[in-house]
C-alpha cells in the first residue's frame, strides 16, 4: 500500500540577516498508514521544521531548497490553499510545541474546540460537538467545567492538554505531535500517552511524536528516527534503534539519558558545542563531536544506507552491534524498579 | 504544613508560611455565581542558602502558581512570604528594586514569555538595561558569554533574530539566560530544561550546579522530571492539588517514597527501552477538581490505599516520619 | 511578530490591499504633479485653485481641451483643484489619524495597565465620545469660530483619540497584560513605564497602526462633510468643491453639472476606499488567524 507521508530528499532553509540556516537537509522518508513515528534529536535540529513543513505552515523566510512531501500521493507544495486547508485537521492535525500560539486567548477554550470542529466538519451540530469537547477533556484529563474557562486561567499542562484535545477533535487520518507532553507530570502524561495509543490503534490513524525525551518516544513509537544538525541519521524499527544504536550520536544520546532507576552515576554529556546550522560542520555533520570520527569523516558526506533490513544510518564508522547500554538499565529495572512498585508498604 | 525546624532561621533564603492562593473562577458560560480556585491552599517551605529544592507535582498542582507568588507577580490570598527575611508583600520603593535584582524566574513557557518584538540580544540585556548596568558594549560581551554557557553558540548568530526564528529549546536557553545574566541570589526556575534534549539539559544542570558552587545561587527548581530533580536537587517537595504532600532529601524521595501520590509518581516514569512495558499506575483515574475542594484529604478519591477514616477526617497535616522526610498521609 | 519583510510578504498577498495601496500611490503621484504643473505648463492667473479665472469661457464650464474637467460656478479649473487638494487631503488625513492613534495608544494601554479608577475613567470618556454627535457639534462651533485648516485637523485628532479607538487599543493592551512575557520584564526589574513603553505598546502598536488606516478615512470623511456645510475655513479642498457647486445652486440639476460634483466626490469615494482596503490588507498581518483557517 502507498505509504500515507513521504518525505523525498525533503531539504528547507531560513533566511537570517546572518546567512541562511539549513534547518532541514535531504531527510528521506516514509510513514505507513497507522503507523507512528518517533522523531528524536537534539534541541534546534529542525524536528519542529520538519513538522511544520509537512503542515505547510512555514513561516516567510523559509525556502524549500528541493524534494517533496506527499500525502496520500500528492506533493502537497503544489497544492492549492484550499486543498492544503483541507488537508489540515481533518488529513493531518498537529500539537504544536507552542501550545499557547495554538489557543486564542480572548476566546474560551471550549468555545475554540467546538469551533474547530464546526469549521472542519460543517455536517456536525454545536450540541454534538460540545458533547465531543466533554468527552475530549474526560480524555485529557482536564475537568469539563474548564471548558468554560480562558486560556491564561489554565496551567502550562492544562493549555497541553487542551491542543491535544482540539488536534484529536476532527479524527485525523495523521497526528503530528510536537513535544506533546513537555509540560505534563509522568502521571497524565503516561495516561494521554496510552489514550492517544489506544485511539490510534482504534482508527488506524497515524502518527509522528516529536520529542527529546528518547522514554516517550521509545514507549510510543514503532518506527524511530534519529536527527542531527538538519540531516536524518539513523532510522529504523524502534527495538533495533533503542537495542542497536548503530549511529555514534544515536548512541551518545541513548548513553546520556539519566535514569530514577538504579544507582546515580555522574551524566555524560555529549561533548562539544552545538553544530552551527548556517554553517555546518563539512563532511559528516557529527565529527567535531563524535568519537568514532576518522580523517574521511570530516571530507565525505556518509551515505544514506540499509546497514541491516530495515535499519538506515549514515556513518562511515557505525557503531558495532555488541554491549549497549540498553542491558544496563533492564537489569536496573528488574533490580530495584519492580521493588520499588512491589513493597508499597510503608512507616 | 509544619517546618522542619532548622537550627538557625538566618540560614533559609525563602521561608514560605501557610501560603494561600485562591482564584474566583466562573463555574460555566451562564452560571455567574463565583467559585474559589485553591491554586496554592496552605503550603509551607523554606530553601536554604545555597540550597536546591525541586517541586514536582502534577500538572495544574499549583507549582508556578507557587513560583509567581514568591517572585511576587501576584499576591497570596493569605499566608506570607519571606526572602532574606524580609516580607516580600511589604517591600516597597528601593528594596524593591534590589529585591528584583536577587530573585529571579525562569518561565515555563518560553513560547510566551519572550517578548515578540525583541531580539534575542534585547531580551537578554534587558534586565541590564533597566537596572543600568554596564555601557552598550559590556553589555553586549555579557549577553554573549551568557549565551555560550547556556548553550546558544555561536552567540553572534543568533544575538539579533528574534524569538520566532529559534527553536522551542533555543527560546528556553535564552531565558534561562535571561534569568542568570544578573547573578541573582535566588531563582524560580519554572521548568526550565523540559524541551532540551539529554546532553544540553545536562550541560544547562552543571551549569546552574557550577553557579551554585561559584556564586552561591539557591532555587526553586519546578519540574515534573524526577531524574532531573534527582540530580540537581539536594530536596524534594511533591505537590498534590495546592497542597505539598511529601518532602525529604532527594534520593531519599527516589527510593523510598511514602506518600501513595508520590509512588505512583515515581513508577509512572517511562523507561527508554521499547521492550519494557510499565504496569499501569496504582492510582485511580478521574481528575482533580481545585475548585471549592472538600476538607478531606485531596488525594482521597485517586487513592489506592484509602481507608474509610481518610473521608472522615481533613486533609492530613504533615508529619515527620524520618529525619527530615515529611509526608501527608493518614495511612502512614 | 515578523520582521518587515515579512510582513510585506503577507500584506502582498492580499489583493484588496495592494490594491488600497496602488490607488493611495496613484493619488500620491497625481497629487505631487501639482507643484509641476503650476510652475511649468499651466498658467497660474488662470490654473490657481482658488484665485485662478479663466476669461475666455462661460463658467461653468464643461470639460475642455483646456480644462480637462472643466471650470467651477467662478472660473476655476476643477483638474487643478483636484490636484491641489490631494496635497492637503493626504497631510489632513494623516495627521489627525497621527494624532488620534497617538493619543489612543497612550490613554488605551495606560487604561488597560493600570486597571481601576484610571480604567474606568477613561472609559466612561470614551463612551461619552462615542455617543457624542461631534460632527453636527462641529458645524455649530465652526459656524462660529470658522475653523482653519490646521487646528480642525487637531481637534478632530484629538476628538478620536479619545473615543472609541481606545476602547479597543485597551482590549488589545489587556491580551498583552496577561502575557508571560510581562511578567518577565517585571521580574527582571522594570518599571511600569518601561514596561508600557518597551513592551506593551510594541505590541499594541500594529493594531493602533491599522486603525490609523481606518482613520484617515474617517478624518476625511467628516472634513468633506464640514465643508460642505461650509462650516471650515480652507480655502480649497475635495468637500469645499462640491460645497461651491451647491453654494450657487448647480447641484440641483446634478445631471447636467456632473463635472463639478463627480470628480471630488469620486475622489473622496476612492481615497477613503483605499486607506481603508489597506487596513484591512494590513488586519491580515496584524491578525494572523485570518491567514490561517
Ligand atoms: N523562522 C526561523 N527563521 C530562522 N531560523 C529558524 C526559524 N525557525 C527555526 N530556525 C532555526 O532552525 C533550526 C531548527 O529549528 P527547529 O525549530 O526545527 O528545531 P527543533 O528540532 O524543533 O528544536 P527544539 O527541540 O529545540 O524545538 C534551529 O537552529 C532554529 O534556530
Ligand atoms: N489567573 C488564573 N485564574 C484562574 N485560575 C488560575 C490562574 N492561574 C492559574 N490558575 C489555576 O490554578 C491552578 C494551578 O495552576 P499552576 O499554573 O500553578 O499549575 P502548575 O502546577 O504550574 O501546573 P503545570 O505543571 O501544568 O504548569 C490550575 O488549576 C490553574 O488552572
Ligand atoms: S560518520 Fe564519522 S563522524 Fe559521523 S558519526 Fe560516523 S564516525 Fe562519527
Ligand atoms: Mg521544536
Ligand atoms: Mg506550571
Amino acid at each position: 500500500m502507498d505509504p500515507l507521508l513521504k518525505l523525498d530528499d525533503f531539504t528547507m532553509h531560513y533566511r537570517t540577516k546572518a546567512g541562511w540556516v539549513q534547518a532541514v537537509d535531504g531527510v528521506t522518508l516514509s510513514l505507513a498508514r497507522g503507523q507512528a513515528l518517533g522523531l528524536v534529536g537534539e534541541s534546534g535540529c529542525g524536528k519542529t521544521s520538519i513538522a511544520m513543513s509537512v503542515m505547510k505552515l512555514l513561516p516567510y523566510n523559509s525556502k524549500v531548497v528541493r524534494g517533496r512531501i506527499l500525502f496520500e500521493g500528492r506533493d502537497i507544495y503544489s497544492m492549492t490553499d484550499g486543498e492544503v486547508r483541507k488537508m489540515r485537521w481533518k488529513g493531518v492535525a498537529m500539537i504544536f510545541q507552542a501550545a499557547m500560539n495554538s489557543l486564542n486567548p480572548v476566546y474560551r477554550v471550549g468555545n475554540q474546540i467546538v469551533e474547530a470542529i464546526v469549521t472542519h466538519e460543517p455536517e456536525t451540530s454545536e450540541e454534538e460537538a460540545w458533547a465531543r469537547v466533554r468527552s475530549l477533556f474526560e480524555l485529557v484529563g482536564i475537568p469539563k467545567e474548564r471548558m468554560y474557562h480562558y486560556p491564561h486561567e489554565y496551567s502550562g499542562g492544562m493549555k497541553q492538554r487542551a491542543v491535544i484535545a482540539m488536534a484529536l477533535a476532527c479524527n485525523p487520518k495523521m497526528i503530528i505531535a510536537d513535544e506533546p507532553t513537555t509540560a505534563l507530570d509522568v502521571i497524565v502524561q503516561d495516561k494521554i500517552l496510552r489514550e492517544m495509543d489506544q485511539i490510534r490503534r482504534k482508527i488506524n490513524m497515524s502518527m509522528i511524536y516529536i520529542s527529546h525525551d528518547v522514554s516517550v518516544i521509545a514507549e510510543v513509537s514503532d518506527v524511530v528516527a534519529v536527527m542531527y544538525a538538519g540531516k536524518l541519521v539513523e532510522l529504523g524499527q524502534a527495538d533495533d534503534v533503542f537495542k542497536r544504536p548503530r549511529h555514534p550520536y544515536t548512541y551518545a544520546l541513548m548513553r546520556a539519558y539519566p535514569s530514577i532507576l538504579g544507582e546515580k552515576h555522574e551524566l555524560a554529556t555529549i561533548p562539544g558545542e552545538p553544530p552551527n546550522l548556517l554553517d555546518p560542520p563539512s563532511g559528516c555533520r557529527f565529527h567535531p563531536r563524535c568519537d568514532r570520527a576518522s580523517a574521511e569523516c570530516s571530507k565525505a558526506d556518509p551515505m544514506w544506507r540499509e546497514i541491516c533490513p530495515g535499519h538506515y544510518c549514515t556513518c562511515h564508522n557505525p557503531v558495532e552491534i555488541g554491549g549497549t547500554w540498553v542491558g544496563q538499565v533492564r537489569s536496573g529495572k528488574a533490580a530495584d524498579g519492580g521493588d520499588q512498585l512491589g513493597t508499597s508498604s510503608n512507616s | 504544613m509544619a517546618l522542619p525546624a532548622t537550627a538557625d532561621a538566618a540560614d533559609a533564603i525563602l521561608r514560605v508560611e501557610h501560603l494561600c492562593k485562591y482564584y474566583p473562577v466562573s463555574r460555566g458560560l451562564f452560571q455567574r455565581r463565583q467559585l474559589l480556585l485553591h491554586a496554592v491552599d496552605n503550603v509551607s517551605f523554606e530553601v536554604k542558602r545555597g540550597e536546591v529544592l525541586g517541586l514536582v507535582g502534577e500538572s495544574g498542582c499549583g507549582k508556578t502558581t507557587t513560583g509567581r507568588l514568591i517572585a511576587r507577580l501576584t499576591f497570596p490570598t493569605t499566608g506570607r512570604i519571606f526572602v532574606d527575611n524580609a516580607d516580600v508583600s511589604k517591600i516597597q520603593g528601593a528594596d524593591m528594586a534590589e529585591f528584583r535584582k536577587k530573585i529571579q524566574m525562569i518561565f515555563q513557557d518560553p513560547y510566551e514569555s519572550l517578548d515578540p518584538r525583541m531580539t534575542i540580544f534585547d531580551i537578554v540585556a534587558e534586565p541590564l538595561n533597566v537596572n543600568g548596568m554596564g555601557n552598550l558594549e559590556e553589555r553586549e560581551q555579557r549577553v554573549a558569554e551568557m549565551l555560550s554557557l547556556v548553550g546558544i553558540s555561536p552567540p553572534s548568530a543568533f544575538l539579533f533574530r528574534f524569538p520566532h526564528e529559534l527553536s522551542g529549546g533555543q527560546r528556553q536557553r535564552v531565558a534561562i539566560a535571561r534569568a542568570l545574566v544578573m547573578n541573582p541570589t535566588f531563582v524560580v526556575a519554572d521548568e526550565p530544561t523540559s524541551m532540551l534534549d539529554v546532553s544540553i539539559r545536562t550541560g544547562i544542570m552543571k551549569l546552574l550546579a557550577q553557579l551554585r558552587e561559584d556564586l552561591g545561587i539557591s532555587y526553586l527548581y519546578i519540574t515534573h522530571d524526577l531524574a532531573v530533580a534527582r540530580y540537581l536537587c539536594d530536596r524534594i517537595a511533591v505537590m498534590y492539588l495546592g497542597k505539598i504532600v511529601e518532602v525529604a532529601e532527594a534520593e531519599e524521595i527516589i527510593k523510598e517514597p511514602l506518600h501513595p501520590y508520590t509512588r505512583a509518581l515515581i513508577s509512572a516514569v517511562p523507561v527508554p527501552d521499547p521492550a519494557v512495558k510499565r504496569p499501569v499506575p496504582t492510582i485511580k483515574g478521574g481528575v482533580s477538581k481545585p475548585i471549592n475542594p472538600p476538607r478531606r484529604c485531596r488525594f482521597y478519591e485517586r487513592c489506592p490505599v484509602a481507608k474509610s477514616t481518610c473521608a472522615e477526617q481533613d486533609h492530613p497535616a504533615p508529619r515527620e516520619v524520618s529525619g527530615g522526610h515529611f509526608a501527608a498521609c493518614h495511612q502512614l | 511578530m515578523r520582521g518587515l519583510s515579512q510582513n510585506w510578504a503577507v500584506f502582498r498577498e492580499s489583493r484588496i490591499g495592494m490594491l488600497g495601496l496602488i490607488v493611495i500611490l496613484l493619488f500620491g503621484v497625481f497629487g505631487a504633479l501639482w507643484p509641476i504643473m503650476i510652475n511649468t505648463v499651466w498658467d497660474p492667473l488662470i490654473y490657481h485653485p482658488v484665485v485662478g479665472f479663466d476669461p475666455m469661457l462661460l463658467h461653468p464650464s464643461p470639460p475642455t481641451k483646456a480644462h480637462l474637467l472643466g471650470t467651477d460656478p467662478i472660473g476655476r479649473d476643477i483638474l487643478a483643484q483636484l490636484m491641489f487638494s490631494t496635497g492637503r487631503e493626504f497631510l489632513l488625513g494623516v495627521l489627525s489619524a497621527l494624532i488620534t492613534v497617538v493619543i489612543g495608544t497612550v490613554i488605551g494601554t495606560v487604561a488597560a495597565y493600570y486597571g481601576g479608577f484610571t480604567d474606568t475613567f477613561f472609559m466612561r470618556v470614551a463612551d461619552i465620545m462615542m455617543l457624542f454627535p461631534f460632527i453636527p457639534l462641529l458645524v455649530v462651533v465652526g459656524s462660529m469660530v470658522r475653523l482653519t485648516f490646521f487646528p480642525f485637523a487637531i481637534i478632530l485628532g484629538v476628538l478620536g483619540g479619545f473615543g472609541g479607538i481606545t476602547i479597543i487599543l485597551k482590549a488589545q493592551a489587556l491580551s498583552v497584560k496577561v502575557r508571560p512575557y510581562i511578567d518577565a520584564a517585571r521580574v527582571a526589574g522594570g518599571s511600569s513605564f518601561h514596561i508600557i513603553r518597551a513592551h506593551i505598546i510594541p505590541n499594541v502598536l500594529p493594531l493602533s497602526f491599522l486603525y490609523m488606516m481606518f482613520n484617515v478615512t474617517g478624518a476625511i470623511l467628516s472634513e468633506a462633510t464640514l465643508s460642505f456645510f461650509g462650516v471650515l475655513n480652507i480655502d480649497m479642498s475635495w468637500g469645499m468643491m462640491i460645497h461651491t457647486a451647491e453654494a450657487a445652486g448647480y447641484l440641483f440639476d446634478f445631471g447636467k453639472y456632473w463635472w463639478l460634483w463627480l470628480p471630488s466626490g469620486l475622489a473622496i469615494t476612492l481615497f477613503c476606499a483605499a486607506f481603508y482596503m489597506v487596513g484591512r490588507g494590513l488586519d491580515e498581518v496584524v491578525n494572523p488567524r485570518l491567514r490561517k483557517r
